[in-house]
């Protein structure tokens, strides 16, 4: 067992330091809010980002002109042409979805289409064909249906950014002109 | 002729029963890199014809490396877990004498609603081992009528030797040559196909062609 050393046992004296180098220099005051900085407003409170919390039931069809995130029960279509949608964990959605970018973090039932991106992430479930141009999907995501990468856009980043473990997160696009890594195709 | 002890050994030998129980909680377990001669075979078989972009069925568990690999060759990519969907337990109904059964119609219903010659190319990894009994000739016959004609499909198989405790895995491509293997735990192996049920199973595919794994997992590619 470790046996506890002299020093160890004294209190420091305030504004010492084990570095002889760093305790010359005076301590500066430290303000609460410089130590508990407010944290950035998430994607889902930002003002700028329509908010559907997932009390709420919507039948029809929902469009808009702003960016929004979606938590509610959605049956019909959303159609969010040039804006992004993140669809929340508790978002249960059975609609065609259209949008520039796409997030889904809950249940989809119905083709998506995301005119940039669509970023499955692993609490996600998704019945029904994807067409982007880039889409990334974690490792756990559940995905049933066709994916169909359109091939009129440059290619932004073909990347298998594997982090650790079960998070590993892969971003692809259509095969086009150049890119970072070389595909495949170009291999041979 | 072993004892009837190193019987029951060998039958159980695989995964391990007592580690498997440990690991059945990991969401993603470490993952195994293997070479697979008919993956490659396989791969080289892909050509597009045309402008068409190829269609090619994944039955196994969601997988970025596939979708992201097969996507990158201009391929249209679709997945299906139909072992996921088979132990979904609505499809257990009670029979006329009470026994249980698999409502294989609606499973079909529910799953795999393509049209025929609609298919490329479809992987069927290890499925076949670890579906449910009943589903195992419907879904052969379901593939063959959905795979175009000299559409190709890739199977794997474990050798006699395998146990019920083998694991079965999710296969991620990660070159044109090479899977990683990463084990599915809690999901028990229901049969062992002897070359011959194979043949039998896919007796109105053209061809068959077997490759003989070191690790005792025997890949088969059928052409229809």
């Amino acid at each position: 067992m470790w046996k506890a050393r002299p020093e160890d046992e004294k209190p420091m004296p305030l504004g010492s330091s084990m570095n002889s180098q760093t305790s010359a220099a005076p301590v500066a005051p430290v303000s609460a809010a410089k130590e508990n900085p407010r944290p950035a407003p998430s994607y889902s409170e930002r003002a700028d980002v329509g908010h559907i919390g997932k009390s709420v039931v919507i039948r029809g069809e929902l469009s808009g002109s702003e960016d929004l995130y979606l938590d509610g029960d959605i049956q019909g279509t959303i159609d969010l042409r040039d804006h992004k949608l993140v669809i929340g964990p508790n978002g249960k959605i059975k609609a065609t979805v259209s949008a520039r970018e796409l997030v889904v973090h809950g249940k989809v039932e119905g083709n998506i289409s995301g005119s940039e991106r669509v970023e499955l992430r692993k609490s996600c479930s998704v019945v029904g064909d994807i067409n982007t141009q880039r889409i990334v999907i974690e490792d756990g995501a559940f995905f049933k249906g066709a994916i169909d990468i359109k091939e009129n856009a440059p290619r932004k980043a073909i990347a298998a950014s594997a982090s650790a473990g079960s998070s590993a997160t892969h971003s692809f696009a259509s095969a086009g002109s150049s890119g970072s890594q070389s595909s495949f195709l170009e291999a041979k | 002729m072993g004892s009837p002890s190193d019987s029951f050994r060998r039958w159980f030998r695989g995964a391990g029963s007592s580690q498997s129980r440990s690991e059945e909680k990991n969401v993603s377990a470490p993952r195994t890199s293997r070479r697979s001669t008919a993956l490659g075979d396989f791969m080289r078989g892909l050509k597009p014809q045309g402008e068409q972009k190829l269609h090619v069925l994944d039955l196994g568990p969601t997988s970025p490396n596939n979708i992201a690999f097969l996507t990158e060759l201009g391929m249209r990519v679709y997945n299906e877990d139909v072992l996921r969907a088979s132990q979904d337990a609505s499809y257990r109904v009670a029979g006329k004498e009470g026994a249980e059964q698999f409502d294989e119609s609606r499973f079909f219903a529910d799953n795999l609603a393509y049209g025929s010659d609609h298919f490329d190319a479809v992987l069927f990894w290890d499925t076949l081992e670890y579906l449910p009994e009943p589903l195992v000739v419907p879904l052969v016959e379901k593939i063959q009528g959905m795979v175009k004609p000299h559409g190709t499909l890739l199977a794997f198989f474990h050798t006699k030797d395998a146990g019920p405790e083998s694991s079965a895995y999710r296969y991620h491509i990660v070159q044109p040559d090479t899977i990683e293997l990463e084990p599915k735990p809690g999901i028990r192996l229901q049969r062992v196909f002897q070359n011959r049920h194979i043949e039998n199973l896919f007796k109105n595919f053209a061809s068959r062609k077997f490759f003989l794994g070191r690790d005792n997992i025997r890949e088969v590619i059928l052409v229809r």
